[in-house]
């Protein structure tokens, strides 16, 4: 898929909060063996913060990025699947937040992991049709897991949000996007739980790397592309391990993810997974560089995408805080009550 | 639920916009509606930057009926860079020895919520200032 | 205006009243007030109280304790200016009497706080403060008076038991009152030793939670003469204000309404800081009452906590304060703290304070504080 009139990435934003809960202490409170953790450690929101909190601090630094003035954005979407209101917008906290209010588009997207690159697709063909000059996507999330269940080792906080514009204007130009969906009930959360439910080993093969590996090579296939020609790729990230055989099945090297591996040190920030490691590889690409990019959201699908890093990126980048900022600024938490404590897993009976 | 009085607040709460007096250019955070200095009205909404320092700060262990289940946490007074002094509670401060001086900056936190089924507050923070400093 | 005096005092003893409603705590203050001046007459009741919508529910709290007291159909109004709302009561009457409105008049200060758990009464106190921008972010008001101490410290390198003075002094008076609520003697070390309410306020810096009620008969000077009590003048009523929110003054560590209140009534009783014998300060934290001795002119900037440190704010020193427990020491039920203040000053300057007695005390001076700092009443009574 292209668009009709060029258009790219203006500013982007990050967020990770600052507490970190150490793997091996959730493995202790469940008499897990703290061998072959995936993760040594994962973020935590605290206890004032949310999905739209989070939101709201990676919107502010992809508009500080782009010099765009918060009253040209015509939209503003955020993708989660931890939003704080189950019925209310978390866009519009986050519109009227960033000063875009009123004369803006808002909305939430919803689809698990994937959320987030909806959000930017939607952004990019808002911008690409010639319906606005700007528009915000964003992938956010304080990500939920069950206490004891596997996913709670990687179940992390954070995500980016970019602010798509003209293509003159660009920090990264888009070259196409591609989506591939089927339904696959590999991962689900029903109405009023407060915590999924996974397919173990069905999330694996018919799931994330089947999905992820077509998206991939359509857009490929599509731009006539290898993956040599890329300098870098991000891809959805629920663990390291899913991420690195992904890329490997596609002939990517560890040179190229390794940029944008931000599951490593923090963990899977769901929707804002593949977002944070875009947002990574843009902290340090450089002009002219080739970025390919590829999410996965159970349920299921990939969306992908192709970007070319401009001559603007670079001065761009010192108006807001890198991602490497925010991962190097935590705060240990002191164990599994803690975390529990912040992670709002705590009722009272 | 408070649902008007929030609502009416919001631009401060997100965003801290203030206001400043056309005539003698002071700025107000909270936003006043007549400029004590000049004592007239027509003051303007003034977007603040955020960014400031400590004034003075401390911790409350003992929390007011509705912030218990944040507490103990930290507040202070903030020197805005365009002037104003403003009270409001820290946000990331644990493990961290504060100071008076020290470079601050605003976030938007959740403040407040009356219950489980209730509208979720958002507003003003500040956090000691990430680096490198926003420009 | 026609010179006031005050004919008659009462007060019940400040407690945590488990059995007592804030009608019955009422009652009982204006009974002995009225007792003690040997008549019956009220042409008006002026109710100071801050918080009976919040802990008791009951507004309209004057005409509540008219009723009570059997006072109808009398005129009775609550004059509310949070913790100074005492001082207000008493000015509202005052004003009334020296106008020539009324003739007699009562005042009852008044507060219930133990109905309600903590976290309620913090919460409810904070309606002093500026409830969208202070009080809304969970900003308490130990804590804004906190974080004026933590400033102060700063700025003059005070350390936090060089505060210890101020409770100290208060303490060691509330133990020669035998209405006092907190009547055992403290040290440094107790002080230091003290849980922290919100860092570096502990909590014997601070003033408790409790009820009690306090009470005073006014009347024209004219008519006082004719009374069983030698009356007391009231030589001075004087109120000032300043911005709600602490953080919107030029410098939030010097008190305008203080200052402000206290400078009205040192011009309108023709004294000056070294005429006044003793001074009832609001020590609802200790830095409330190093704050009020600079804005008052007992002490420069930065030096009052010099005055404690030489004993100076002693019985025995230049200028007491807080003579007979003051709010740290006798306990502090907000709303009728001021009419208490009224109360001791009265019964220093009949000579009837015992063995707290300030030895040649004629001219006192009682000051109520609301908010931090934003409303100030100060009166001014001479023997």
């Amino acid at each position: 898929m292209r668009t009709a009139r060029p258009a790219g990435i203006v500013g982007y934003g990050a967020y990770v909060p600052r507490p970190r809960v150490r793997a091996s202490s959730i493995a202790a409170a469940w008499g897990r063996e703290a061998a072959h953790l995936p993760v040594r450690e994962k973020s935590v929101p605290g206890l004032d913060e949310d999905a739209v909190t989070m939101a709201i601090e990676a919107a502010r630094g992809a508009v500080a990025r782009s010099g765009v003035a918060p009253d040209r954005i015509r939209a503003v979407w955020v993708g989660s699947e931890s939003k704080p209101y189950a019925v209310k917008p978390s866009g519009t906290i986050v519109a009227e937040a960033i000063g875009a209010t009123p004369w803006v588009s808002a909305a939430d997207l919803e689809f698990a992991c994937k959320a987030g690159s909806e959000a930017m697709q939607a952004a990019l063909a808002f911008v690409g049709s010639g319906m606005a000059d700007y528009a915000l996507g964003i992938g956010m999330d304080a990500a939920q897991s069950k206490p004891g269940d596997a996913l709670e080792l990687t179940a992390a906080a954070g995500g980016a949000a970019f602010l798509f514009g003209p293509a003159e204007e660009a920090l990264a130009v888009v070259e196409a996007t591609a989506s591939y969906v089927t339904d696959t009930p590999d991962f689900f959360r029903r109405q009023h739980l407060h915590y999924p439910e996974h397919g173990h080993r069905f999330t694996g093969e018919p799931s994330y790397f089947a999905h992820s590996r077509a998206a991939s090579r359509g857009l490929l296939e599509g731009l006539g592309r290898r993956p040599a020609d890329y300098r870098w790729a991000v891809f959805h990230q629920p663990n390291p391990k899913f991420m690195r055989r992904v890329a490997a099945d596609l002939g990517f090297t560890e040179e190229q993810i390794a940029a944008g591996a931000v599951v490593d040190r923090i963990g899977n920030t769901y929707s804002g997974a593949s977002l944070l490691g875009l947002a990574a590889v843009l902290d340090t690409a450089r002009e002219g560089d080739r970025i390919f990019f590829c999410s996965y959201g159970s349920g299921a699908g990939s969306d992908s995408f192709s970007f070319v890093a401009t001559p603007r990126l670079a001065a761009a980048r010192a108006a807001a805080p890198s991602v490497d900022d925010y991962l190097e600024n935590r705060r240990a938490i002191g164990d599994y009550g803690e975390y529990l404590r912040l992670s709002r897993k705590i009722r009272m009976l | 639920m408070e649902l008007p009085r929030y609502h009416r607040m919001r631009r401060a709460l997100y965003r801290l916009e203030g206001t400043s007096c056309p005539s003698c250019s002071r700025r107000f955070f909270p936003p006043r509606a007549v400029c004590p200095a000049c004592r007239k009205g027509g003051l303007e909404p003034f977007p603040f930057s955020g960014r400031g320092t400590l004034y003075s700060y401390t911790r409350i262990t003992q929390a007011p009926r509705g912030f218990a289940s944040v507490a103990p946490y930290a507040v202070g007074m903030v020197r805005l860079e365009e002037g104003p002094l403003v009270s409001a509670p820290l946000a990331d401060t644990d493990g961290i020895d504060l100071s008076i001086g020290m470079p601050v900056e605003m976030v938007t936190r959740r403040i407040h919520e009356a219950s489980e089924n209730g509208p979720i507050v958002y507003g003003y923070k500040f956090r000691p200032r990430l680096r490198p400093p926003r420009q | 205006m026609r010179d006031v005096g005050i004919i008659g005092i009462g007060q019940t003893a400040v407690a945590e009243h488990w059995d007592r409603s804030i009608e019955d705590l009422a009652v009982e203050a204006i009974t002995e007030a009225r007792r003690d001046a040997g008549t019956d007459r009220a042409d008006a009741l002026f109710v100071g109280n801050m918080l009976s919508g919040e802990l008791a529910g009951q507004e309209n709290l004057a005409t509540a304790i008219a009723d009570a007291a059997a006072l109808l159909p009398i005129e009775a109004l609550k004059i509310e200016a949070a913790c100074a709302s005492g001082g207000a009561a008493l000015r509202a009457a005052w004003l009334a009497v020296a106008s020539g409105a009324h003739d007699y008049a009562l005042v009852v200060g008044v507060e219930k706080m133990t109905d309600h758990l903590t976290d309620g009464v913090t919460a409810a106190l904070a309606t002093a403060a500026d409830a969208d921008y202070e009080a809304g972010f969970g900003i308490s008001f130990v804590a804004l008076t906190a974080l004026l101490m933590r400033r102060y410290m700063h700025d003059h390198a005070a350390r936090r038991e060089d505060f210890a003075a101020f409770s100290i002094n208060s303490h060691r008076n509330a133990a020669l009152n035998p209405r006092a609520l907190y009547r055992q003697p403290i040290t440094v070390a107790d002080f230091i030793a003290s849980p922290v309410v919100a860092d570096p306020i502990n909590v014997l810096d601070s003033a408790g939670i409790c009820d009690g009620a306090a009470a005073l008969l006014i009347c024209p000077a004219a008519e006082a003469g004719r009374a069983r009590r030698t009356p007391v003048r009231i030589a001075a009523s004087a109120c000032a204000t300043d911005t709600l929110g602490l953080a919107e003054r030029a410098d939030p560590l010097v008190w305008q309404a203080v200052a402000g209140s206290a400078r009205l009534a040192y011009d309108r009783a023709k004294v000056g800081p070294k005429d006044i014998d003793l001074f009832e300060v609001h020590d609802a934290f200790s830095i409330v009452s190093v704050l009020t001795l600079e804005a008052c002119g007992f002490a420069d900037r930065g030096s009052a906590l010099r005055l404690a440190a030489e004993g100076r704010i002693a019985l025995e020193g230049d200028i007491p304060i807080c003579t007979l427990g003051g709010l740290k020491g006798r306990g502090h039920p907000v709303g009728a703290s001021g009419v208490y203040q009224i109360v001791e000053v009265v019964q220093q300057l009949r000579g009837e304070a015992g063995p707290a007695q300030v030895k040649g005390a004629r001219v006192g001076m009682a000051q109520s504080v609301g908010g931090s700092g934003s409303v100030s009443v100060t009166h001014i009574l001479r023997a």
